[in-house]
């Protein structure tokens, strides 16, 4: 039994129908890649799962909870962390107090109304947001503007800021798309060292088969919509079928 | 007080000036013929601290969370009415008015606010002001009752007034503070200069300097954090577990209940109030205010407020004759196109004034009259390289 | 039956005025995704459009008249308009009679032209600010105009009569065979009604069918791909600001006679009218169409007597309770896209 339980999940937009009959599981501490040609229904599966997409059918469990129905502030708060395509951040906030509101929403839950005592007095929320930047190597830019940050830089904090939630599972989307090579692979070594360092599950929707390979313990093929298989880098590497559909036409990008 | 040093320094700047207004306001002696400019009687000084504190709620909600409300006068109004009832049935002694005025319009807010709130941007705007004008429609026609319609409401002799002891008939009810007289003043003179030390003013003053030490405190506050977190992006704000309705509630009710206290202090000081108090363009005033001090900071409110009250009534004072004084030592032909020029935009022509300068302040300054301050400070600073350290902070500025 | 009638046909001309304001609105809102609060101020201008000209043609000079002496027994000095120098007496009259009507000609112009410099001089800079900028900084725009506007023409209404033959009442009540006197429905406001019907119908007209219409109703649909085809949306756009500021101009003009214009009539519909679009679905012109008629007719419906025993106060806040349950039930409004000024 899995962390996560995918049964049977399918959704239609109109005419299409962007999920068929979606089953995935994702073992607790695993690193597990959803990979699949554009429009196989990889983001669909996503929001399905983080609660802005219902799915018509089927059902998610988390924990051996269901998320369906449920707000994504709720699904959050059950220990589901998701990283976007393009870094979401605070940008009008500084970097510190970036890191510092998922804690808040850590201790304090979905709301609070704490309006008289001052950020500042708030030493233990001050302490862990410091030492989250500290392990994000970003310690030196705690005070600027988070809209002001590289591209790198971004994906870095809006990172932390999920870990700073202790979620169980982390969801990425694309975690490196439209970044240079180097950039990438600082990714892939951040996300390495914090599957290695924490107890923490983490499923990655990727293009880049060189994240995914370098990553991923278990990989789900999807295509149009249905899982084409599951298995091991390794095996999906040589699987001729996974190949023809998805591999081929994508070499250049690899 | 739980203030950073900066916060402090500033609260006590706003003290200073709120405490020695009476003197600050009456820079001119008595008899010059600048003393028209004096803006320190206590009618003016009154209004001044009172749209401050209405401002400083209001940059609570749209400082913070950028929600951009087009109808808290009709929170004002309703405070007003609350109180002037209070001073009707209870007491004439303000207190209870301004407290039952902060209550109600706080109750109304959590209405208005719950409905309107379901939407955001610019529905939510048509929604506030929707609300807004429907109030005051109704204080217009069916609630004359209650609101006393066109003529509006006045403490009268005869009201039941269950806690002060009856009045002479024909005699004018007067608000008090334990017994202070709220019109009561004494006057000093020094010269040729009269200070007046108003204690209504006073009494709304010590209200309004309450009010901003706690907006500081909510905007230093874990809440005042998520508020600016609701503005700078609110998917990141879902997926972080946060639930950002209850937040921008939250905001939208003390904002309300600034405005209610600003109703309540108003009726305080005059003792009546009329629908008028409520309408769309009473609340476009706040938004000025605001905008034009700075929306987002600590003092902006506070300075905008008393820039447009402040200039109101002088600008709405000058005359052509007094311009024609100023200009006189110029030759005729030049006299008489600068008076021309000028007309327009003094006395009757101070809201085509005003309209400009909104214009300008939020094409070229969205930052109001404090980023303006900031840059010209910054603009000294340069001279300066070795002061010159970069500063990415983005605490809001005061 | 005969009450309803009256109340259908009394709300169709402040229905035709809201519907042509939130038109142009729309239009606005779905070309330029700009938000105008001086709108209204538009719609007044162009009912000073209608004062300025009959002031202009009632220009006089003085002349002596040796046929006719005052009191005194001197020859009497008149007032004498110069159009009368121009086209003679009974033609210059009938001119100024006209006036209302003829200011459509003077106003097109002026409307476009304002229409103009505004989107160059102004909006422009802000489409790429958030709405709410945009929602200030044309609220500041409507207060300079109005205050313009009363810095010449005073605070007062000025009357500004429909041409004589319009200027009397049409007893449809007997028309339609109910007892006479019970539909009395002045003729300008059938007037109004026509030309509202006219100008929405040539706005469609020319949305539908001709080439520069269909651009703008891509570009309303989806800017960024119709730029990239190399069309120039931008000075269609600038036209289409035009077009909408003629629209609301022109429905100021033809308002001037059924009430008399004062600086702030524009704020006094525009409130209304941005409840018209909201309710009508933000960017849908039918919508927009559809729901100024529509609450027009409710407002006047609540002003009856019998409406107004049960439920006093009623046809004060109609609308905007209206705008208040549609926005909770239908957030988009009768007529809205998906997608439309949604987070």
């Amino acid at each position: 039994m899995g962390i996560l339980e995918v049964k049977n999940v399918g959704k239609r937009f109109g005419g299409l129908q962007a999920l068929g009959d979606v089953n995935l599981s994702v073992a607790e501490n695993s690193v597990h890649a959803i990979i699949g040609p554009n429009g196989a229904g990889k983001s669909t599966l996503l929001n399905c799962l983080v609660g802005k997409l219902i799915p018509d059918t089927g059902s998610v469990m988390f924990d051996g909870q269901s998320v369906l129905g449920r707000k994504p502030y709720e699904i959050n708060q059950m220990g589901i962390s998701r990283v976007f395509q393009t870094p979401e951040i605070f940008s009008d906030l500084s970097v510190m107090e970036n890191m510092m509101i998922p804690c808040f929403a850590k201790r304090d839950g979905a709301f609070e109304l704490n309006a008289i005592s001052t950020v500042g007095s708030q030493r233990d929320m001050i302490e862990k947001a410091e030492h989250m930047l500290e392990d994000m190597n970003m310690a030196d830019k705690r005070e600027m503007h988070a809209g002001s940050l590289s591209r790198g830089d971004k994906r870095r904090l809006e990172i932390g800021m999920c870990l700073s939630q202790e979620p169980r599972l982390l969801l990425l989307d694309e975690p490196t798309a439209g970044m240079a090579r180097a950039d990438t692979n600082n990714t892939i070594d951040l996300l390495k060292q914090i599957s290695d360092e924490r107890d923490i599950t983490i499923a990655i929707i990727e293009h880049d088969m060189h994240v995914v390979f370098s990553l991923a313990e278990r990989i789900t093929v999807l295509a149009q919509g249905t899982p084409l298989v599951e298995d091991t880098p390794d095996n999906i590497k040589g699987n001729p079928k996974v190949r023809e559909a998805y591999l081929g036409e994508t070499q250049d990008a690899a | 007080m739980g203030l950073t040093k900066k916060d402090f320094t500033l609260l006590i700047i706003v003290a200073c000036l709120a405490l020695f207004a009476p003197f600050i306001l009456n820079p001119f002696p008595e008899g010059s013929a600048m003393a028209q400019f004096n803006a320190g009687y206590p009618d003016l000084m009154q209004r001044l601290v009172i749209f401050g504190i209405f401002a400083i709620g209001f940059n609570i909600l749209f400082g913070l969370t950028g929600y951009l409300s087009f109808g808290h006068a009709a929170f004002l109004g309703v405070g007003s009415y609350a109180a002037i009832w209070m001073m009707k049935l209870l007491t004439m002694n303000v207190i209870p008015a301004i407290i039952i005025s902060v209550l109600v319009a706080g109750l109304f807010s959590l209405l208005v606010g719950w409905i309107s709130l379901r939407r955001s941007g610019i529905y939510f705007s048509i929604l506030t002001l929707a609300f807004a004008q429907m109030s005051y429609a109704l204080a217009y026609s069916v609630l004359t009752p209650i609101t006393g319609g066109e003529t509006g409401l006045q403490p009268k002799y005869t009201d039941p007034r269950i806690l002060d002891g009856a009045l002479a008939p024909g005699e004018t009810p007067r608000a008090n503070l334990f017994g202070l007289d709220m019109k009561s003043s004494f006057q000093v003179s020094a010269g040729d200069w009269i200070f007046t030390f108003n204690a209504g003013y006073y009494v709304a003053a010590v209200i309004m300097l309450i009010a901003f030490y706690l907006s500081i405190r909510i905007f230093r506050s874990p809440f005042g954090m998520m508020l600016r977190a609701v503005k700078s992006n609110q998917q990141r704000l879902n997926y972080t577990g946060l639930n950002a309705k209850p937040y921008t509630l939250a905001a939208f009710v003390i904002s309300g209940m600034y405005a209610g206290l600003a109703g309540g202090l108003l009726v305080a000081m005059d003792t009546q109030v009329g629908a008028e108090r409520m309408f769309w363009t009473a609340s476009g005033e706040v938004v000025l205010m605001t905008i034009l001090g700075g929306a987002g900071t600590l003092i902006g409110p506070v300075l905008g407020a008393g820039f447009i009250k402040y200039f109101e009534n002088i600008i709405s004072k000058i005359n052509k004759s007094i311009l024609e004084q100023w200009f006189a030592f110029m030759p005729d032909g030049i006299e008489d196109l600068l008076i021309t020029l000028v007309y327009p935009f003094i006395g009757k022509g101070w809201h085509l004034t005003l309209g400009i300068l909104f214009m300008l302040v939020v094409i070229f300054l969205p930052g109001g009259l404090v980023e303006g301050g900031q840059r010209v400070a910054r603009l000294f600073k340069r001279k300066k390289p070795s002061d010159d350290t970069p500063d990415g902070k983005t605490t809001p500025a005061e | 039956m005969d009450a309803i009638i009256l109340q259908i046909l009394n709300g169709l001309d402040k229905g035709s005025a809201y519907a042509l304001i939130a038109l142009g609105l729309t239009l606005i809102f779905g070309t330029l995704g700009v938000v105008n609060f001086a709108h209204g101020a538009l719609f007044m201008i162009g009912a000073f459009c209608a004062v300025t000209l009959s002031r202009i043609l009632t220009l006089s000079h003085t002349v002596v008249d040796e046929t006719k002496t005052d009191f005194l027994g001197n020859p009497l000095k008149v007032d004498v308009p110069y159009i009368y120098d121009i086209f003679g007496q009974t033609t210059g009259d009938a001119i100024i009679d006209w006036a209302v009507p003829i200011s459509i000609l003077f106003a097109i112009p002026v409307m476009v032209a304002i229409g103009f410099i505004m989107e160059r001089g102004l909006i422009k800079h802000f489409y790429k600010r958030p709405h709410a900028d945009q929602i200030l900084v044309t609220f500041g725009l409507a207060i300079v105009l109005q205050e313009i506007i009363k810095y010449f023409y005073g605070a007062n209404p000025i009357p500004t009569p429909a041409p004589d033959a319009f200027r009397g009442s049409f007893d449809f009540g007997a028309m339609l065979g109910f007892d006479p006197n019970t539909i009395i429905y002045p003729y300008w406001r059938l007037v109004y009604f026509a030309f509202s019907a006219l100008i929405i119908g040539a706005v469609f007209a020319f949305l539908q069918f001709t080439t520069f219409g269909m651009v703008v109703r891509a570009g309303m649909a989806d800017r960024e791909t119709v730029g990239l085809l190399g069309i120039n949306i931008d000075k269609r756009f600038t036209i289409m600001f035009g077009i909408a500021a003629a629209v609301a101009g022109l429905a100021g003009v033809m308002y001037a006679p059924i009430n008399s214009p004062n600086y702030h009539m524009g704020m006094d519909f525009l409130v209304l009218s941005f409840v018209v679009v909201v309710v009508g679905g933000m960017g849908s012109l039918s919508g927009a169409v559809l729901a100024g008629f529509l609450l027009g007719i409710l407002e006047s419906f609540a002003s009856m007597a019998i409406v107004l025993e049960t439920l006093p106060g009623i046809n004060q806040i109609i609308i905007y309770l209206v705008a208040i349950i549609i926005l909770l039930t239908r957030p988009r409004g009768l007529m809205g896209r998906k997608g439309v000024m949604e987070e």
